[in-house]
């Protein structure tokens, strides 16, 4: 037990906090990309044009179909030979967490666009308002209650997702914690458990608000 | 640029890297399954404290990584001497991470259910286990099956994680490939190879028996 010590050593904890940081970046950028494309890719979805729709279609099923890891060795690996472009490990992890979530959220927003009645429209048409204002107006503060949940529900997925990032070589949480390990693999053999044990309660604590957050969002909007 | 010989000469590992995911998320699905219907069950019945400790697992259990839950129960727990297998651990991650899930589904099916079908049940004079299996199960399974089907295939792509404790998956070996040869082009296709041969097998099976239990709707 006095090896949970290792965690009250000098500049421990500071330095976990500060690998956590670099997973929450990664996963901050990630989510403030993922928002203008996935409302793109949600408008694209919604279009008629049958090509428009094809591309779509393998998009989101390609990118379902994959495993996220998969998807990394993809872009880190891959794009280095296919492009000669050299992603490092950070860029790779945000490329693919955005067309990840920008295709995941494209699909909410596809879904909350497509369930708004036509009336909707028609009514902001006959009302006299413009194309952008029935949009901005009218749909859109209908659509967004209607996806709000299971978009804060995607968050938590890619903060949790950002955790592979250590595997292309990501100097974040897990990393740091797997050098404080080996740097007091005498003093404190046991430093193991603990400071995987913290770290597991640090994804915990960035993950569990919004998760109640779904909740309540799903619980007020049921039936937005 | 594309070698067909060295997709031929190293296809064998990948196959035996897609029978080690298929292992590990065969059991673990398993296990996620007997999890979550234990959970719902507790959950359902109001069994008073194990409620609580059920609820304090699916949270802790949904808001942390795979990755982290297998480090620790392959590098953490053997300093407690609880010494397991690569595979063991494998299991036991994905049949913690996929109780909780599997446990919001099949709540969420028994729940759908309308107390007034076990009532009448009652009335009518089922016994408490023929309405159960009778009239409630039926509907709930309706419910429930499209949000397993979704776990299923969820947990089967994070079983991708689990060659980070060196068990050697269809992952393990594509990036094996790439360290020892170089070769990204055939090692990347193999590897997406496989994960569209388990996958959307997996995914029809599931559109399917969404149809075969949609007896709610019909």
């Amino acid at each position: 037990m006095q090896s949970a010590e290792i965690l009250l050593q000098p500049g421990v904890f500071p330095r976990l906090l500060q690998g956590l940081w670099v997973t929450v970046w990664i996963a901050g950028v990630s989510v403030g990309a993922s928002v203008p494309v996935g409302l793109l890719v949600g408008w694209l979805m919604t279009l008629r044009n049958p090509i428009v729709r094809a591309v779509m279609r393998v998009y989101l099923d390609f990118i379902r179909i994959m495993p996220q890891l998969a998807l990394l060795f993809l872009a880190y690996y891959g794009f280095a030979r296919w492009f000669n472009w050299n992603l490092d490990a950070t860029g790779a992890c945000v490329l693919v967490f955005v067309l990840w979530g920008g295709a995941e959220l494209g699909d909410l927003v596809r879904g909350a666009l497509t369930s708004i009645p036509k009336a909707q429209y028609e009514s902001a048409y006959v009302l006299g308002l413009s194309p952008w204002q029935t949009f901005a107006r009218v749909i859109l503060p209908q659509a967004v209650r209607r996806m709000l949940p299971a978009s804060v529900n995607l968050a938590t997925r890619i903060v949790k997702t950002t955790s592979l990032a250590v595997l292309l070589g990501v100097v974040e949480v897990i990393k740091v914690g797997q050098q404080i390990i080996d740097v007091n693999r005498f003093q404190y053999p046991d430093g193991t458990l603990w400071v995987y044990g913290a770290i597991f309660f640090m994804y915990f604590i960035v993950c569990w608000p919004l998760s109640i957050v779904t909740r309540r969002l799903e619980k007020r909007w049921a039936n937005g | 640029m594309f070698d067909w010989t060295f997709v031929e000469r190293y296809a064998p590992f990948f196959v035996s890297g897609t029978l080690m995911t298929l292992f590990i998320s065969v059991f673990g699905i398993l296990l996620a399954l007997a999890v979550g219907l234990v959970c719902a069950g507790v959950d359902t019945a109001r069994i008073p404290v194990a409620r609580q400790i059920v609820r304090v697992y699916i949270e802790l259990s949904r808001n942390t990584p795979l990755l982290v839950q297998l480090y620790f129960l392959y590098f953490g727990l053997p300093k407690l001497g609880i010494v397991w297998s690569a595979e063991t651990c494998a299991i036991v991650g994905l049949g913690f991470l996929g109780g909780s899930y599997m446990a919001e589904a099949i709540r969420g099916g028994l729940e759908a259910v309308p107390d007034v079908q076990r009532e009448t049940a009652y009335v009518l004079g089922l016994s408490p286990m023929q309405s159960l299996s009778r009239v409630v199960l039926p509907q709930a399974v309706s419910t429930a099956v499209p949000g397993v089907v979704a776990n299923v295939i969820f947990l089967i792509k994070e079983s991708s994680v689990v060659s980070a404790i060196a068990l050697a998956d269809v992952m393990y070996m594509a990036k094996d490939l790439i360290g020892m040869y170089y070769s990204t082009y055939e090692s990347l296709f193999m590897l997406v190879v496989a994960y569209l041969v388990i996958l959307l097998p997996v995914s029809l099976f599931g559109t399917w028996l969404e149809r075969r239990f949609d007896y709610a709707k019909r």
